[in-house]
Order: structure tokens, then sequence, then C-alpha cells
């Protein structure tokens, strides 16, 4: 283990454990890392932090030899590379602490911690010595101060529990740098307290961290520095003293929004869907209630995990409710599948594209007449005429890049493919489109082009709701934006209220700091 | 037809070359018409087997059905004077009703196909031996049908009309798979379920229809197999039935997760199996080896059939690098 350096932000003093320069990383279609630089000093704490898509988990994956970059060099203890290796990775003693915890809660602690790695007894059974094993994990728990035995099954902790298990297995590997992904996005806030005491920890033991959150006041409190990423690239740098939650901020963002469209000019219409006192399988007692009116766009906001998707699901006919009832246009619907939903011009573009908006293996035009089969067939055969003369009109209308409507779906880019499941739906005539994450893994262009689609379905006087974790999508594209924490809607931001602190205020259970009006909603 | 039906049917007219080359008998009228019973025969339930295996499911208990169904059929126009139209349609409405059980239980109760069918296949072993205490069912010396003899075993023009009714069922069947909504819905559900639900399909209806048209199917192949055979043990009647069923649509290019295959594939299938089985007998390889020969080629031809894909896919990629040579971060 190294010494543990006097100064605790990295001047140039000491010899950086690990420093990456000019990294680069792309993907078709998107630049994930471009000409990133940085430095971590032993013992020191670096925050980093950026928007969804700003390239943190490429770096993640590239400081784990997942991804080799396609430039740049990485040295570790002065050794220069031009990539690692997921082996040399963990053989320079960096250790990551993922944001899904990989524990299995069948197995104790101890045999989770060193699991494939027991110690073993002297002799040619090769038994695990249970006794050594029990004090190694025993010392590795005191040391980021959990209070449970090593026997215990990891089904009975609590999540910040097993995460300290997760960085008690980081350290059982003579770590020296952890990289801890969004711990805190899942725990309670006394949890949390802990979890930033163990960092500390880590800090004075020599051992550098790197935190990633997009709680900002956290990394206020422990980081030494922090890197701010920003469309793949390092935003800025803040020294400890520079720490500061609204410089943060403006980095993150950055510059004037991108995402947003031609704001509607229209009144929003009459409710086109309203969903009573919904209750989802996954918040079986918090029902929500929710209005779309024609017309608008409505942003749902949130936290992953806070019944976003789930609450859209349930609206689609996809999975059954507990409870509550669908109307629209004020009528109540026996909304039992898919189908259902679909028949009632309610239709879905499902978060998972791959798995759930389209058939890879399918043609375009296929994909695209698929929910709308009756219309496409005479005395129950497929006319194939009228699939291609719709595939066609809306490739053009929605400009598909693609040699021909017989293309295989699964050929497309992203972004291509994504207007092939919103294709399907517009062949349709919506009258409510609920979209999961429109845009996500989707290049620049065709987001400005998803956005515009989606204003103009709006003046059409469809309604349309909007899943969302992009914050400068969900900002700049709705025309209201409901948050949703944990099951339930915890306020609805009308323009004027609409900003990027209000939402996420919401999104953590907080109250908003509204213009002109007491706060509405729960 | 597909290029792999193609090479499918060249396979088959290769191998008829070499075995006519080596036993003339082969060729003679007889034997054709004998091959031809047994590929009308085999090619019915195979063809039900196939719509189950395109939405992701296996239909195992096929073989003990036909043990099941062609007892009672026997054992109703033979000891119990049914009328034969009436309890032929009987007979197809059971079979219905066996898909109906299986396809209820695996789309709405959400069992693995491969458990539900695999408990079919023993059930209804057990009750075709029960319902004749485990005798052989057959007809009285002198009973005799000679429409139904002559639409199952009769011949017309030398042909088997067996093999004219697999023609028929053919046709219908292609049409229903190739060119109609349901067979569409069948192609997406087994490509990818999920995202057929998602596309508002009703998937689990299509499932069960799907094992229902496998279950009639099944139960018309019983009936010409009950007056094929004219006695039915059932102990060993349709023993392993499923299996070639399975083969030849493995064989005519199905894939068991689903969502692949077409009906011209799955007789091509059928035809070389009783081909393979056929060439077994005329070259005098003893007949015990019978299953081992047919494991052996459905192995070899899944093996080149896939080394081929894993061929062709490489020379693509070979190519699309040699396309656009080294284009590091130039990819937009």
């Amino acid at each position: 283990m190294l010494n543990v350096p006097e100064t605790s932000s990295f001047a140039g003093v000491e010899a950086p454990f690990l420093s990456l320069s000019g990294v680069r990383k792309s993907y078709p279609g998107v630049v994930a890392l471009d000409n990133f630089s940085m430095e971590v000093a032993p013992g020191e704490v670096i925050g980093l932090v950026g928007e969804n898509g700003a390239g943190k988990s490429t770096l993640m994956k590239i400081l784990g030899g997942v991804v080799k970059p396609d430039r740049g060099t990485i040295t570790v203890d002065g050794i220069e590379h031009d990539q690692l290796s997921v082996e040399g990775s963990m053989n320079a003693g960096i250790a990551f602490v993922h944001q899904e915890l990989n524990l299995f809660d069948n197995l104790d602690v101890a045999a989770n911690v060193f699991l494939g790695r027991e110690p073993l007894r002297a002799g040619p059974l090769k038994l695990v010595d249970r006794a050594k094993l029990r004090e190694m994990v025993g010392s590795l728990l005191k040391r980021v101060g959990a209070n449970f035995s090593a026997d215990t099954p990891v089904s009975k902790l609590s999540l910040a529990q097993q995460q300290m298990v997760e960085i008690a297995k980081a350290l059982s590997i003579n770590s020296r740098l952890v990289i801890l992904d969004e711990p805190t996005s899942s725990l309670p806030l006394p949890e949390t307290e802990k979890l930033l005491a163990v960092i500390k920890g880590l800090k004075a033991d020599g051992i550098s961290v790197i935190f990633i959150s997009h709680r900002l006041h956290e990394i206020e409190r422990v980081a030494d520095r922090v890197l701010v990423l920003r469309d793949g690239i390092l935003a800025g740098v803040l020294p400890k003293s520079a720490i500061d939650h609204d410089e943060m901020v403006r980095l993150m963002i950055g510059r004037a929004l991108k995402a947003r469209t031609a704001v509607s000019m229209q009144t929003p219409g009459a409710v086109a869907l309203s969903a009573q006192d919904i209750r989802t399988t996954t918040y079986p007692h918090h029902p929500v209630s929710l209005e779309i009116r024609r017309g608008e766009i409505l942003g749902l906001a949130g936290l992953v995990g806070s019944g976003r998707t789930e609450l859209a699901r349930v609206l689609f006919g996809i999975d059954a409710r507990l409870g509550g009832e669908v109307y629209t246009d004020g009528k109540k619907l026996g909304l039992h599948s898919a189908a259902d939903a679909v028949a009632n011009g309610i239709f879905l573009v499902p978060e998972d594209r791959k798995l759930e908006g389209i058939l890879l293996d399918f043609p375009i035009a296929q994909n695209i007449s698929l929910p709308d089969m009756p219309a496409h067939s005479k005395r129950y055969l497929v006319s194939v005429r009228s699939e291609n003369k719709t595939a066609e009109k809306q490739r053009s209308s929605l400009g598909i890049r693609a040699p021909s409507v017989a293309t295989r779906t699964g050929s497309l880019s992203g972004g291509n493919q994504q207007k092939v499941v919103l294709a399907k739906w517009l062949a349709m005539n919506p009258k409510i489109i609920i979209m999961d994450e429109p845009t996500r893994g989707i290049d620049i262009g065709a987001k400005a082009e998803i956005y515009n689609l989606m204003r103009v379905l709006a003046e059409a006087g469809v309604a349309v709701l909007m899943i969302s974790s992009d914050m400068e999508e969900v900002i700049g594209v709705s025309d209201r934006v409901a948050v949703m924490h944990e099951g339930q809607i915890s306020g609805i931001l009308d323009k004027d209220d609409l900003s990027q602190e209000n939402v996420m205020l919401l999104a953590v259970g907080k109250k908003p700091r509204l213009a002109k009006r007491e706060p509405e909603g729960r | 037809m597909s290029k792999k039906d193609i090479g499918l049917l060249l396979l088959i007219l290769v191998v008829g070359a070499v075995v006519a080359a080596i036993n003339p008998r082969f060729l003679l009228p007889i034997n054709l018409a004998n091959t031809s019973n047994l590929i009308g025969l085999f090619g019915i339930l195979s063809i039900g087997q196939a719509f189950v295996i395109i939405t992701g499911g296996i239909e195992l208990s096929v073989g003990s059905s036909i043990a099941l169904l062609g007892v009672l059929f026997i054992d109703f126009i033979a000891t119990r004077g049914m009328d034969w139209p009436v309890a032929f349609i009987l007979i197809l409405i059971l079979g219905g009703l066996i898909g109906l059980a299986h396809g209820w239980l695996i789309a709405r109760l959400k069992l693995q196909p491969f458990v539900v069918t695999l408990c079919g296949l023993l059930i209804y072993r057990g009750v075709a031996r029960f319902y004749t205490a485990d005798g052989t069912a057959g007809f009285a010396f002198g009973q005799n049908f000679p429409t139904l003899e002559f639409l199952t075993a009769g011949r017309t023009y030398g042909v088997p009309n067996s093999f004219i009714a697999l023609i028929v069922i053919m046709a219908i069947m292609w049409v229903v798979l190739h060119r109609s909504v349901f067979g569409r819905y069948l192609y997406a559900i087994g490509k990818n379920e999920e995202a057929a639900r998602f596309s508002g399909i009703r998937t689990g209806r299509i499932i069960m229809a799907a094992y229902v048209i496998c279950g009639v199917l099944t139960a018309l192949a019983a009936i010409y197999f009950a007056m094929y055979t004219r006695s039915i043990s059932p102990a060993s009647h349709g023993n392993f039935y499923e299996l070639y069923a399975i083969a030849a649509a493995v064989l005519g290019g199905f894939s068991l997760r689903g969502g692949e295959g077409s009906i011209v594939g799955v007789i091509l299938g059928t035809i070389l199996l009783q081909e393979l089985q056929n060439l077994v007998n005329l070259l005098g390889i003893p007949s015990s080896l019978n299953f081992s020969v047919m494991g052996g080629v459905i192995l070899i031809g899944v093996l080149v059939d896939q080394q081929w894909g894993a061929f062709r896919t490489r020379r693509r990629l070979v190519r699309a690098a040699r396309a656009e040579p080294s284009t590091e971060g130039q990819r937009n």
C-alpha cells in the first residue's frame, strides 16, 4: 500500500496513481469521449458528474478494460498503456462498485466477498477454509464500518449494507482505486451518511476514489476535486476550494438548451387521457392519477426506479393494474391488454427498442404494418402492396434512411430503428402516444428530428406523454412536466416553473420553488 | 423456394441417384408408392409440428396422441359401430382439444412447452394402453370400410391417396403460413414475442391456435396411420413419431428458437428422412442402425448449414472491412 499523501488535493507533488491523456472513444454515429485527460493521486477522492450520455460510463468501461479507446494513453504507476484489459485493470488495483449490486442473495456475506477466490485448507480435497475466510471478511467489514457479521445472509441486509459488502469485495483485491458508480442513488439519507463515512475511511487508507453521483451535495461534501463531463468532453475541473453546486450545474448544462423546440403556441385541448388512481404491481400502495390533454407534450421525469415505466406499461395494457381506471375522451376503457390499448388509439414507444419496439429480423415494411394487419389484408390474406405503400409513405415523411422498405430493420442505425417504431404508430393516426426514453442511444441529428416530430404530432392534436431521464430533453421539449418520486407524482410543473432545479427537487421528493402560485400536487 | 430449400432438394436428388445406382429397385413403382405413402403420413404430422415450432414451442406428445387417437378411431368404427365420417370428425375434434389444452397451459398459465407436451406424451400413452387393456386394437375379420379405406390407404393412378392428401394440406397450410395475417403473426411471435405483444397482437390466442392446428393435423395423421397399419398395439404404435416431425422441421431449416422455417422446407425434410429409411432397407444396412443413420445425417446437415452460415458472415465482414479501410474515429 502506498503512503498517505500529506496534501489531499492533487497538485503534482506526488506521482499520480493513474493518469489518462488524450483519450477518445467513438461509437458509430456518436463520439462518446473525446480528448479526455485526468490524473488521480493516491488517496484522492474525485467527484465525477455529468448528465446521462455525457461519457461517464464510457470512461468507466475504459478504466475497467471492457472498452478499448480509439486513441490516447492510460498510465498506471508510471507505465503507459494504449488500453487496459479486464485483467490488467484488476491487477492494477482498480475496483468497481456498480449502481446495480452484483451479490448472490442466497449466499452469506463471506461467500460473496471471496467468491471464486476462497482460502483453501491444505490437503487434496481443497476444502474451503471457513475459519480463515470469516476472519478475512471480518477484518474487511471492520474497515468499511459494517455493523453486521460475515455469516449474515445477504438477503437479510439493507441496500446500504449490501453496498458495504460490495465495497468490502472491492477492497479484498487490494484495490488502490475504487470507482463508485452512483452508489447513493437508491439509498435513503441516513444510509447515505454511512456510505460517505466509508469513502472518507478509504481516503485515510490512501486509496483513491472516483465517486460518480447525480447528488451534487454529496459530491460537495466528500470530493477533493470535481471533473465535469459534457457531451464526451471534459467541461471543467473544480479544485476543492471551487466546488460549488451551482457551478457544477452550470458546467454540466453548459450551453443554451439545444433540445428546446418551438414551444406550442396553441392552448392545449380537452383531456385526451385520464388515469385515475392507477396502482402498479411495483408500487401497489401508491395510486397515481394523471391527465394528458390533446395537443400537449407532457414530460414525465423522475429518477430511475421512480415508477415511470411501470405507469406507462399499465397505461398501454402490457402490465395488469392492481386498481384504478383509464379514460380516453371521458370514456372508461376496458383495458386488459396492449391490443385493447392499440384499438383505442393509445400507443407506446417502449423503452427497450430492440426487445420491445421492433422485430430486428423483420423488414421495415413488416414492422410498420404489424400492429395494423387488418387494414393491410383482404379476407385474412396479407396485402403486400398495401404494406409497402404505407411503409414508403412513412419512410419519406420520417426520413428513414434505408435502401428500401424491404431492408432488415436490425441493420439500421439506432435513430432509424426508432423512426420505424414511430412510423408504425404514426401510420395508424394516434390519439395518445406514450414515449419511454424516445431518444436513448440516438445521435444528436436524429434526436432533433424526433423532437420536431413530437411537436408536429402535438400540433395535430395528439396527446404526447414523454418519459425521459435526460433533463435537457424534459425541459426543452415538454409543455408541462410531471415528476415522479417513489411511485407517486410528486408534482406537476407548468412552463413558468419549469427548471432543472425544480425537476430535481421534485424527483428527490422535496418541494419545488414556484414562481407565483402555491405549490400544487402532493 | 429459398436457397436452403434448393440445397435440400439437391441433397435429396443426389442421395436418390446414389441409391438408385447401387440398387435399381429404388425406382420401382412399388417402392416409390410405398415411400410416398410414408411421406404423406409423416408429412401431415410434420406440418402440424412446424406450426408449433414456428412459435418457438415444441410438441412432444405427437406419437402418443397418434396411438391414443388411433385406438379410439378403430374402437369407434370397429367395435362401437359408429359411422366412420362421424368418428372421423370426432377424432379431429379430440385432437384439436388436446392441442387447445396444451396451448392454454403454455400461453395462459405460462408453463414451458417442453414440460407440458412431455407430460402429454406420458399421459396419452398410458391412457391408450389402459383403454385397450394393453391389447391390440384392430378390425374383425371381414370388416370393411371401402370408402374410408380408399381415401386413406387407396391409390389414384398409382399415387397413394395419403400422398395426395398431403399435397392438398400442404397447399392450404402454405397459404396459411406464408400468405395470411395469422401466419405473419406466427412469425412475429416466433421472432420476438415481446415485440409482437407491444404491437398489440393477442399473442396468447395465436399460440393456442398453433397448438390446435398441430392437434388437428396429428389427429388426421393418426387416422391415416390407423388405416395403414389396421391394427394398433398401443404400447409401441407411434413411438418416436414426434421426433421424426421435429427432425424433419430441423432439416427443413426451422429454428427451435422459433420464427424461422417454411412449409416447403418441412416437406423436403420429411422426404429426406423417408428416403434415408428406404436407403437403409435397400442397401442392406442392418435395420437396427436405422436411427443411427438418421441421427448422423441430421447432425451433419445441421453442422454444414451452421458452418456455412458462419463462413458467409465472416466473408461479409471481411468484405465490409475492405470496403472502408481503417475509418478510425470517422464513422458517422
